[in-house]
């Protein structure tokens, strides 16, 4: 029986050390990823997003009204961006998702609070991302309170004493219950497949190299734009399977609503999953090793998960954090989900998404084909 | 008899190390040529650059009539390549991996020949066990079943039996043969003298470089080199001290005989004077294929600094 040697411990330390110093992208992966994790939760993350984007339609054009919308921009989580003209209009900017808040003040709404007669202020929020607007909700109940203060004088100073002057009627859209499962659940989608078609076509060209099968294959006469779709097709049915799996899931288990958007939402999954499938191989041109694929994957997963908007609210993030969040496929996709399925948008309403997804299956495949070597050059 | 092989002034580098360099090498269809040289030597660089699977920095010429440059993928359908590693799919079954070839060359009557290339084989009975489950020699001989399915009128073998038993190798030399028989032109690399002696010809290369070219007997007689084969007890002890005298080039021991090797006779004769004695006797005897090979390896000017 040999005893327990520091020598020999020693030594396999310092191989071990040789090898991880050795594989320079490991290295640089395991650098990089402390760094990108402490930016994005410390700088992007943000549960209390502020200036969001709110579209205002204003039916009557008075001191009242405009004391309101300043009232509200003061208290600096809305940021009114859009002028509805019409109910209709509004009601699209909030489906479309172009404002997550949409404030209608009423076209009698003065002469209701000079008689005390219920005046009210209609706020009505996207929730299909609960989170991002409770802090935004907390605002509002203090708004009848203070919003009017300083015009009721006179005669209608008495208005305001007893109880306040108005009203704010909260309707949540698309969500009314504010569930969370509804929002993480088809977010889900996109996160799974991101994470299962990118690594498995990583993997299956990084697994013919370390096991020199592809050096068989290019001797071959077939070509790399075949043996890509050869090597993504098959995942493509595990990515149809894994949607459908999801899908039925979150409407047995969770009663996830499903509006609609079956046009767009078949589309945008079939894209996605090409896009990712094809991102895997462009992955796999770049690693030498199936480890170094399973680190560039993972290191594309993180900002997949934080950025996209899938764990986080993307209104609360800074405009940096949004603008790569928008480079990143997944946010694209989760939009075109939650959008399909809690609102029920129409291809009218996805096209900007749908536009964003077909640009990613595009460069994407075009860098893989560029970067795919037929010889061992 | 057509040239299928004929590349001239062919050049690779790979960083700063050139690994090929002006090589020019000429091989007639249906024969056998043996690839030869030290490892790193630019053997499988210059294999690859054949089959198109390496594009050289500079040289021209054709295989099988091709430019080697311009029209790889016509070279590609028409050769096999045998790949120092096992290349075939572990994971697939014999049976799969035939078929598998057969498809990506899109080749007709696929059941048919992969039933003959396994019949052919021996392996029918085992066509659904996994490829990586069989041997050494089995997976060698596979393989080349797989690189010959297209029926190519060039092979272009990697050291294919390197680490293989004597007898699976004979089996797999006697399948060469028959290849070569029915027109087929081999390129094989290997280190082993037998095998390079059971070639139609040998091309030695040594740092990116040919420097032998003709039948194992010509490059044999030109090498000009002297061997005394010595015998008696303990011999190999005196091989040492022979070594460091002048115009010795290499002392080989062959378990109780040495061979004493060099280009010139008379410094030799001089080295080995002082034990032309009892107990010991020496011959001249011809040199072989491995006397020649170490002093062609001695000569070469090693590229590494």
């Amino acid at each position: 029986m040999m005893g327990v040697s520091g020598v020999r411990i020693l030594a396999v330390m310092a191989k071990e050390f040789k090898q991880l110093t050795r594989d320079r992208l490991t290295f640089a992966i395991m650098l990089l990823i402390p760094i990108m994790q402490l930016t994005l939760f410390g700088y992007a993350i943000n549960f209390q997003p502020k200036r969001l984007p709110t579209a205002v339609l204003v039916q009557e054009d008075s001191r009242f009204a405009r004391s309101i919308v300043s009232a509200l921009r003061n208290s600096s989580y809305f940021a009114f961006t859009r002028q509805a003209r019409t109910p209709a209009e509004l009601d699209k900017l909030v489906r479309r998702g172009e404002a997550q808040f949409a404030v209608t003040i009423p076209g009698d709404f003065t002469r209701r609070v000079a008689r005390g007669d219920h005046a009210q202020v209609l706020v009505e929020a996207d929730a299909s991302d609960p989170s991002a607007n409770s802090a935004a909700m907390a605002a509002l109940a203090a708004l009848p309170q203070q919003a009017l203060a300083h015009d009721l004088t006179g005669g209608l100073a008495a208005r305001g004493q007893a109880q306040p002057p108005f009203e704010v009627v909260i309707h949540n859209r698309f969500n009314p219950e504010a569930v969370t499962a509804f929002n993480i659940v088809p977010g889900l989608l996109g996160v799974i497949l991101s994470i299962t078609m990118v690594m498995m076509t990583a993997l299956s060209v990084t697994r013919e190299i370390e096991r020199g099968t592809m050096e068989s294959l290019l001797a071959t006469p077939v070509q790399p734009i075949e043996v890509m779709a050869g090597k993504l097709a098959p995942y493509v049915l595990v990515g149809v399977i894994q949607t459908a799996v999801i899908l039925v899931t979150a409407r047995l288990l969770f009663q996830v609503p499903m509006q609609g958007g079956w046009t767009g939402l078949t589309l945008g999954t079939a894209l996605f999953i090409v896009g990712s499938l094809a991102l895997g191989f462009l992955i796999s041109t770049v690693a030498t090793s199936q480890l170094q694929a399973m680190q560039l994957s993972f290191f594309y997963m993180l900002p997949s998960i934080l950025l996209s908007g899938f764990a986080f609210p993307f209104r609360g993030m800074p405009g940096w954090a949004q603008a790569i969040g928008e480079v990143i496929p997944v946010t694209h996709f989760l939009r075109l989900v939650r959008g399909s399925l809690l609102k029920g948008q129409t291809l009218g309403d996805q096209w900007p998404e749908l536009a964003a997804l077909t640009a990613f299956v595009l460069v994407v495949t075009a860098l893989a084909m560029l970067r795919y070597r037929r010889t061992l050059d | 008899m057509s040239l299928a092989i004929d590349v001239a002034d062919l050049n690779k580098s790979f960083g700063d190390k050139h690994v090929v360099q002006d090589l020019t090498i000429q091989v007639a269809g249906g024969r056998i040529c043996g690839f030869l040289g030290p490892n790193g030597s630019g053997k499988t660089t210059t294999l690859r650059m054949l089959c198109g699977l390496l594009t050289p920095d500079s040289g021209r010429g054709a295989c099988l009539g091709f430019d080697i440059l311009s029209q790889a993928e016509e070279i590609k359908r028409r050769t096999g390549y045998m790949t120092q590693r096992f290349s075939l799919y572990e994971d697939l079954s014999i049976s799969e991996n035939l078929e598998f070839v057969a498809r990506v060359y899109g080749l007709d009557r696929r059941g048919e020949r992969v039933d003959e290339a396994l019949d052919h084989l021996g392996l029918a009975g085992r066509r659904d066990q996994l490829a990586g489950a069989l041997s050494g020699g089995w997976k060698q001989r596979l393989a080349l079943a797989a690189a010959t399915l297209h029926e190519p009128q060039l092979l272009l073998l990697d050291e294919p039996t390197a680490g293989v038993d004597p007898k699976a190798r004979r089996t797999f030399w006697d399948e060469i043969h028959a290849l070569a028989g029915r027109g087929l032109t081999v390129l094989v690399s290997t280190h082993y003298m037998d095998e390079a002696e059971r070639c139609h010809e040998i091309a030695y290369i040594s740092y990116g470089r040919l420097i032998a070219r003709g039948t194992a007997a010509e490059v044999v007689a030109g090498s000009h080199l002297v061997t005394f084969h010595g015998e008696g007890p303990d011999i190999d002890r005196i091989g040492e001290e022979i070594a460091r005298k002048p115009g010795v080039e290499s002392v080989a021991p062959f378990g109780a005989a040495l061979h004493v090797s060099g280009t010139d006779r008379k410094a030799l004769e001089a080295a080995i004077a002082p034990y032309r004695r009892e107990p010991y006797r020496w011959d001249e005897v011809p040199p072989t294929l491995e006397d020649v090979f170490i002093h062609l390896m001695g000569q070469a000017q090693d590229n590494y600094p």
